[in-house]
């Protein structure tokens, strides 16, 4: 359907179209004077001054894994993951409980995990995704190294930025 | 020092020295610190700080801190000059090698080449502060501004793909377009002045006051009052092509970032990219000298004493010649901060308007405008 | 169809449609689009009727006194519906009958079927191997209810027990279709799975004093509809919607199984049978499905060698084509597991080379009677009807042999053989003046070799093969060749070129092209039309049974 948006009626000075020009002029003047006068106040000096304070609850930084109060490591390598992820920084190398494990029950764990962060966008789908809530997006936002392989965490780095999150899923307990 | 007129190997040496100090020592700083300055001014408009915190990276050394040579980032333009020159120096396979290399050194050379007829200065060691005060001046100036769309033409057409091609054809016909209503509107100016010799148009506005601002001799006549109306629009005329001549928003069509991703100069990168970059703020050096020259009075400043020739080369004599230099080109980077500051505040035009402010009204305007100034110059003497 | 079986009217969902005599109720209502869920149902096997799923509501038509049926308005018989559902796999269609398939009864049937068969399951969705093909997991979602209403403690079954040396059983899973009992029973005929306990404890068990380890044991866990029943072999190897499924055949008989190769990032990770009533059914045996390691064997041969030593393949196809050049009288062992494309330029490089001696390495074993026959090479009846062997295949290496001995065989070419497996001795390779090898993997006969080629294994490549019953079939290819191997057939038309043919083959379709141009057999025939199924190239051959 043609639809016809209707021009405002123009009056001659709005038609020649400088004073308006000049009216904005005036204000982006008023921002630059305000700016240089400190009337505004923004932006933050970032490696000075920091947010980490007024970071919210549901700030999504580095993606990180958790172990539940027992130690287990949550995560069983469903790989939900690593199917989820759009740019496909997740790799999981899946491996299987010994049976005489403490969690044998579980039989699944993951044998590498390895989130490449120079890939990760910090979306939290895979939180989302996370049928056994191993994996949480922490408030680590400064991630950084040397070469690429430094942008790569491992296991043991993830565990070690997730610590532990209390909470029993019921479906490992062998008694229920 | 008059002798240096009259013998040709020293003219040329002393027309070199001039060029040198021109550009070395004025232009190109400028231009860096007219980048710079459009990222502070551009980010202040928007509330945010620009590059504030340039030092030199002595923490690369070992150091723990980054020892801040320059206060608040004024290091920027050195900074992001080696960045320049350290860039990989790449050639897309599928350009026209001998065009695409050839196409930033036209875009930079015409606008440099035009600052050769601008005085910049009264009088310094016996010499004209001009490199070339030839008596075509201002045809020159447009002449040579206008092989500047080769440079963006050459590149868009070389570089072999759809975005740059779109904006070589867009630079292409803007700049054809908006010529004529610069050239037209500069008429009525020399009109008035009477001569294309741009060191007499500054005499002249020394004589009868600026044109812009005709009170600047202290007296204002009838003639200047009405001749107030054609130079008014002139310079609005004027100023107008000058932005579209120099593919300042609002008509950087040519290289609008949100539908040809950079124009022109897509495929280019490292020093051919940098010299596109400092070509455009040559351009607009050059295109605020002209502006400055013929309707700001140029050197000029009212109530400051002028030097002579005879006695440029006295201490005081001297001192006069810099500040009326500064006087120069503190009335160019004025302008400068203007075309920054129109930048950061209208929206692009879109390509039809463009075409159409420049043929149905800035080209009619500037040509009626030339009777009405030549009515008043018969009519009121 | 065949036109001696009547058809019967039968109204599904409204809709009047007529279907053969004989079809199952389940069956007829899939022909129609109306697809009814099932876990026990399989159509190779016996009918138990026992998960319940697939339950409809079913109406006769109405009959008058006389035993006519009443007309409707439209002239179609009046349904008396059935107040009870009924389920439809065990139902043969008969005139006149009617079948709901979702309405609310229906719907609700399904519901309370699946609320039961949920009500013991683990929910270990996120380390089940079957998680992503899994019936619960697809009906759960489609049929049944968000949540469960089961408040109680869970039957404790036994987990990750093994049941054979390839099957795992995890019984709280397992939802007591009995279609492995079945199928063992039936179709492998090594009865040893069956129900032990009862009620809500009842579970899957092996016989006592037996495994599971027949040699189609791993079909079970296809057929296995949901996680109790997992691949030792696959166990937590990758998730299933990973995986890229390939249809290609296998190569470890003359049967030439379907199959579906599941690979991932250049990586295979399983076979599964694919379904094909021509050939092998729904089946394939174990030994055959796990033969694919050696593809990702850390010994592949990786690049081509001169010599022993690493070369380009350049360099190597121009000195094998010189040395058997100046090596005087040459002959060709080629085989049986190569492709028809590589058999026919083998064939052409033959007489560009002036061999006139060859044949293929025969492969024989004993047949089991189900799926795999006596003939193990994939594609002996190719080489046969290509003309680089004869009505015994083998028959002439005794030829070449006792040529290479007297000297009169200077050099030799050979095609994907071990020599050593097939009565030559180490002897009469040093004896040759030129040995060129190709191979996949490393084996005698390329340690003795002048310049060896690595070609190619079956899930790395595209081609035809013709299986013991004259069926022609497609390979396609998976996964990439290993490092920088190559497709068999692009470095025999490289050997041809240099051997100074001309030739215009840039693909695998031009040379099938060249090939149906050339061979009688495959006149008029293309790649593309072989299709997923293959279809009869030669006249069928009486051969084993499925």
């Amino acid at each position: 359907m043609a639809y016809t948006v209707r021009r405002p009626n123009l009056t001659f000075w709005e038609k020649i179209y400088l004073p308006n020009i000049v009216a904005g002029l005036a204000i982006t003047f008023k921002h630059l004077r305000k700016m240089l006068q400190g009337e505004t106040k923004v932006v933050m000096q970032y490696p000075e001054e920091k947010w980490d304070a007024h970071l919210p609850e549901y700030y999504r930084g580095a993606p990180t894994l958790v172990t539940d109060e027992h130690g287990r490591e949550r995560c069983v390598s469903c790989q939900l993951c690593e199917f989820i992820c759009p740019p496909r920084a997740i790799t999981i190398t899946p491996g299987e409980l010994a049976s005489d494990s403490k969690f044998a029950k579980v039989e699944k764990a993951p044998k590498a995990f390895e989130i490449d962060m120079s890939r990760c966008i910090y979306c939290g789908l895979c939180e989302e995704v996370c049928p056994e809530q191993a994996i949480y997006l922490r408030k680590d936002y400064a991630v950084t190294g040397e070469n690429r392989a430094d942008m790569v965490h491992h296991k043991d780095k993830l565990y070690e930025l997730g610590g532990t999150m209390p909470g029993l899923v019921h479906k490992w307990n062998p008694e229920k | 020092m008059d002798f240096i007129n009259d013998i040709p190997w020293l003219l040329i040496a002393a027309s070199v020295a001039k060029t040198l100090f021109l550009i070395f020592l004025i232009v190109l700083p400028i231009v860096s610190y007219t980048v710079y300055a459009e990222r502070r001014v551009s980010a202040l408009i928007q509330d945010r700080l620009g590059p504030n915190r340039t030092g030199f990276p002595t923490s690369l050394l070992g150091f723990h801190k980054d020892l801040q040579l320059f206060l608040g980032g004024l290091g920027q333009p050195v900074a992001d000059a080696v960045k320049f020159l350290l860039k990989e120096e790449f050639t897309p396979g599928h350009v026209n090698k001998f065009y695409f290399w050839l196409a930033p050194v036209l875009a930079m050379v015409p606008a440099l080449s035009t600052l050769a007829v601008l005085p910049f200065g009264n009088y310094m060691f016996g010499q004209k502060m001009v490199v070339a005060d030839v008596n075509v001046g201002i045809l020159y100036v447009f002449a040579i501004a206008s092989i500047g769309v080769y440079g963006i033409v050459l590149a868009g057409w070389s570089s072999n793909s759809k975005y740059p091609f779109l904006g070589g054809i867009r630079a292409t016909s803007q700049m054809i377009s908006y010529e004529l209503s610069l050239g037209l509107s500069a008429v009525p100016v020399l009109m008035i002045i009477g001569n294309l010799n741009l060191s007499d148009a500054i005499q002249y506005q020394i004589d009868n006051g600026w044109l812009l601002l005709p009170f600047t001799d202290g007296k204002l006549t009838l003639r200047e009052l009405l001749l107030w109306i054609p130079v008014g629009i002139s310079f609005i005329v004027f100023t107008i092509s000058m932005f579209a001549e120099t593919n300042r928003l609002p008509f950087d069509l040519p290289e609008s970032e949100t539908e040809l991703v950079a124009g022109y100069h897509t495929e280019y990168s490292s020093m051919k990219f940098a010299l596109f970059f400092l070509g455009e703020y040559a351009a607009m050096i050059a295109g605020s000298s002209v502006i400055v020259v013929l309707f700001l009075g140029g050197w000029h400043l009212p109530f400051l004493p002028i030097n002579t020739l005879e006695s440029s080369t006295t201490p005081a004599g001297m001192a006069l010649g810099l500040i009326h230099i500064s006087v120069f080109f503190a009335k160019v980077i004025a302008l400068l901060i203007f075309f920054i500051w129109v930048r950061w505040t209208l929206p692009r035009f879109r390509f039809d308007q463009l075409m159409k402010l420049g043929w149905l009204y800035l080209f009619e305007i500037a040509l009626v405008n030339i009777f009405i100034t030549a009515a008043i110059l018969a009519l009121v003497k | 169809m065949s036109t001696e079986v009547p058809l019967l009217n039968v109204q599904i969902d409204g809709v009047w449609l007529q279907f053969p005599k004989g079809t199952k109720v389940i069956d007829a209502c899939s022909q129609a689009g109306k697809f009814i869920p099932r876990y026990c149902y399989h159509p190779k096997l016996s009918i138990p009727g026992n998960c319940r799923m697939c339950l409809i509501e079913m109406g006769m038509p109405k009959m008058t006194p006389d035993r006519k049926p009443v007309l409707g308005a439209d002239g179609r018989p009046e349904i008396g519906w059935i107040p009870r559902p009924q389920i439809s796999c065990a139902q043969d269609i008969a005139e006149g009958m009617g079948v709901r398939t979702n309405s609310p009864m229906v719907q609700e049937c399904r519901k309370g079927v699946m609320e039961f068969l949920l009500i013991n399951h683990p929910l270990d969705c996120p380390i089940c191997d079957q998680a992503g093909e899994c019936r619960l997991q697809e009906f759960s979602v489609e049929y049944g209810n968000a949540s469960s209403r089961f408040l109680e403690r869970k039957v404790k079954k036994p987990k990750n027990v093994e049941l054979g040396p390839r099957v795992t059983l995890d019984a709280e899973r397992c939802v007591l279709c009995s279609r492995c009992i079945r199928f063992m029973k039936e179709v492998a005929k090594d009865d040893v799975l069956g129900f032990v306990d009862r009620g809500g404890f009842s579970t899957i068990a092996c016989h006592p004093d037996k495994t599971l380890e027949s040699n189609y044991s791993l079909n079970t866990v296809d057929i296995c509809p949901v996680g109790a029943l997992t691949s030792t072999d696959f166990r937590f190897k990758m998730r299933v919607w990973f995986l890229k499924e390939t249809k290609s055949i296998d190569v470890n008989d003359g049967l030439g199984c379907n199959i579906l190769i599941g690979s991932r990032e250049g990586k295979i990770y399983r076979i599964t049978p694919r379904e094909n009533n021509d050939v092998n059914g729904n089946w394939i045996p174990d030994s055959h499905r796990l033969n694919f390691k050696y593809i990702q064997a850390e010994n592949r041969l990786a690049h081509p060698t001169v010599a022993g030593n690493e070369a380009h393949w350049k360099v190597a196809i121009a000195e094998a084509t010189a040395s058997l050049k100046g090596a005087g009288k040459l002959a060709l062992v080629l085989s049986a597991r190569l492709t028809n494309e590589e058999i026919y330029l083998a064939k052409r490089l033959a007489s560009a080379l002036g061999i006139t001696v060859m044949d293929v390495v025969p492969r024989v074993g004993e047949p089991d009677g189900i799926l795999i026959p006596a003939d193990r090479n994939p594609n002996t009846t190719g080489a046969q009807t290509l003309g680089v062997t004869g009505k015994t295949p083998g028959a002439r290496l005794k030829e070449i042999q006792d040529g290479i001995r007297k000297g009169t065989i200077g050099g030799l070419l050979c095609l994907g053989e071990d020599l050593l497996e097939c009565g030559f001795t180490h002897d009469d390779l040093v004896k040759l003046k030129s040995l060129v090898a190709s191979s996949i993997l490393p084996n005698a006969t390329t340690a003795a070799a002048h310049v060896v080629l690595p070609g190619a294994a079956f899930a790395e490549k595209r081609g035809s093969m013709v299986n013991i019953r004259g069926r022609l079939q497609r390979l396609n290819k998976a996964v990439e060749p290993a490092a920088s191997a190559r497709d068999d057939w692009e470095f025999l038309a490289d050997l041809l070129a240099a051997a100074g043919a001309t030739h215009a083959l840039t693909s695998i379709e031009d040379v099938f092209r060249s090939m149906a141009q050339d061979e009688h057999a495959f006149a008029g025939l293309n790649l593309g039309k072989i299709g997923d199924l293959g279809l009869q190239l030669l006249p069928e051959v009486a051969g084993v049974n499925v």
